[in-house]
């Protein structure tokens, strides 16, 4: 019995977590001996799916449709980048990783703040109409830091510390993995779920949609501002425009390709979507148009999302 | 004679123009059985959204316990002791049988996003507490083999049964069945009036239904109260509710006193 409330299985889920960020921490000490191409790749890999994960809770168990997480990436993102510019020329290069560590919280912070203020007075909203606030949101982010001279503007902010390693982004992955997981593989966290299945059944059975659907936005932001921080630090680099609306879709489309609510899936569907364009480099201009075609092709063959197993016994592994 | 439960004092609600339930009053007392029936769109589901929080009345006033509800939201009603079902079943459909029980025992749960966070030795063992209490609900209206299905894969009768279980789940004073027995058929429609007096004499809870048939309704119910365009026309044992000129006169514009051949 793989139940979610079989207690050999949450001691199991512990021990990923501390299995999975050591692997990641360990694996980084030999980052150096990799191609910087497939290591780069292999950053956008775990910031995608800290994305996703962090998406799947609102949009995925929880029901919502939010088409803004690409402008909590930003709010995370141009702070935690913001904060290490400023701070790191005045302290020394050993409290390198306590300066990210906190660049990163402060831009998680944030980002979660944002979330707070677009959730508590966009909850009242269902579906597409939530959509539109969200996306709005998003919107209105990007050009705010477009117009903002002390993050660079519109030519972007350069210059930012390269923190981020395989480590980082594979130890916070994990880390939100198990914090998703852990938050809905429970009593409490039925009511994700149950708010997404019908939130008026779910409201006569004392469950209080509004204070799910905050927990659920706040927390999602706080993660992508958190993946946000990891691609400022990546990048070295951050422009407005790669914050706009397409972003918040491609991490859309991951969370639908890989099965609303299906944690495993969502992982799955994060590293195929972010591999899939380089490897269709070799075709150039129809890169894209492939790209969308496979996407096409995938959603047409598993509507219900590429991974749908075990969501019967309580979720996906966490 | 104590208290009521729950005391309806003259509720009425509009939408625009049009008056759904128009000075309703009724008293329900602790532990009992009580049936509120009448026409098609008499204001039967509405006088159970007022009831359970979903619609506020425009005027009058509705206590639970002594209390006033105006303006207490749905899921803090339940807090305080009023579950529901539904006319139209609305479970939740991708959640396990036992997923929806424990969903429901959620708001009595003392482990919240914390404990769930940190997975001590007291989330687990309040979790092991939770997964039993709601077995043993699950097995009293033997739904306990069925535990790890999905909700919506169930046939009917069982989805109609485990939305009472879930509705039970949050430990009621009051239950609102609205039309248990809607869609089924006759051996089911007994089987359910044992199940509806089980559950009030096993829980010590009061019970209020919505109901269109009378077999069911007569059967079971202490007390009756009937609604005809909003408006409570009778209330009364079943005898009386069954003998009364207005009721016949609503049902069926005849002298008929049988009251066999109806059904929802």
């Amino acid at each position: 019995m793989s139940s979610s409330l079989n207690p050999s299985s949450i001691t199991g889920a512990k021990r990923w977590l501390i299995a999975g960020v050591l692997l990641a921490v360990v694996v980084s000490m030999f980052s150096a001996q990799f191609n910087r191409y497939y290591l780069g790749i292999l950053v956008d890999i775990g910031i995608n799916i800290i994305l996703a994960v962090s998406l799947n809770l609102i949009n995925g168990h929880t029901g919502q449709f939010s088409l803004g997480h690409a402008g909590f990436m930003a709010v995370g993102g141009y702070t935690a980048a913001k904060i290490s510019l400023v701070i790191s020329p005045m302290l020394p290069p050993a409290l390198q990783p306590l300066i990210f560590l906190f660049a990163l919280l402060a831009g998680g912070g944030l980002a979660a703040l944002a979330g707070f203020g677009v959730g508590v007075p966009s909850l009242r909203l269902r579906g597409d109409y939530l959509a539109i606030v969200t996306l709005g949101f998003g919107e209105i982010i990007r050009v705010v830091v477009q117009n903002m001279e002390s993050v660079g503007a519109a030519s972007g902010l350069k210059g930012i510390p390269k923190y981020t390693t395989l480590g980082w982004t594979f130890g916070l992955a994990a880390v939100t993995i198990y914090f998703v997981s852990a938050l809905v593989n429970s009593t409490y966290g039925r009511g994700f779920i149950a708010v997404s299945d019908d939130e008026v059944a779910a409201s006569s059975m004392g469950i209080n949609p509004v204070r799910y659907k905050v927990t659920a936005f706040v927390t999602g932001a706080f993660f992508a501002g958190i993946a946000g921080g990891l691609y400022a630090h990546h990048k070295q680099f951050l422009s407005p425009t790669g914050f706009d609306f397409l972003k918040s879709i491609d991490i859309v489309v991951m969370v639908i390709l890989g099965g609303m609510g299906r944690t495993a899936g969502v992982v799955v569907a994060a590293i195929i979507l972010t591999l899939l364009p380089e490897v269709l480099r070799q075709f150039s201009e129809y890169r894209m148009i492939i790209y969308s075609l496979l996407i096409i092709v995938l959603m047409m063959a598993r509507p219900q999302g590429l991974f749908t197993w075990n969501r019967k016994k309580g979720g996906a592994p966490a | 004679m104590s208290q009521p439960l729950l005391k309806l004092d003259s509720a009425t609600i509009r939408f625009g123009g049009l008056t759904a339930v128009s000075n309703f009053s009724l008293e329900v007392n602790p532990c009992e059985l009580i049936g509120l029936i009448g026409p098609n769109g008499a204001g039967k589901t509405t006088a159970f959204n007022m009831i359970t929080g979903v619609y506020q009345p425009t005027d009058g006033h509705i206590h639970l316990n002594g209390r006033s509800i105006a303006g207490v939201k749905p899921h803090d009603l339940t807090r305080q002791g009023i579950a529901r079902t539904f006319q139209n079943i609305r479970l939740f459909g991708s959640l396990s049988v036992i997923d929806n029980v424990r969903a429901a025992m959620q708001l009595h749960c003392k482990h919240g996003v914390r404990a769930s966070l940190w997975r001590g030795s007291r989330f687990k063992s309040l979790e092991n507490e939770v997964e039993t209490c709601a077995l043993e609900l699950l097995d009293i209206f033997k739904l306990g083999s069925l535990r790890d299905e999905e909700a919506k894969s169930l046939p009917y009768g069982d989805q109609r049964r485990l939305e009472i279980v879930r509705a039970l789940a949050t430990r009621p004073k009051l239950l609102l069945l609205d039309e248990p027995a809607a869609g089924m058929n006759p051996t089911e429609k007994e089987e359910l009036m044992h199940l509806i007096r089980f559950i009030k004499d096993k829980f010590q809870i009061a019970v209020m239904l919505v109901e269109h048939d009378m077999t069911v309704v007569m059967g079971i119910c202490e007390r009756i109260a009937v609604l005809e365009y909003g408006i409570k026309i009778a209330e009364g044992t079943p005898q009386q509710i069954q003998r009364d000129p207005k009721v016949i006169a609503a049902y069926l514009g005849t002298e008929t006193d049988k009251e066999e051949p109806f059904d929802a």
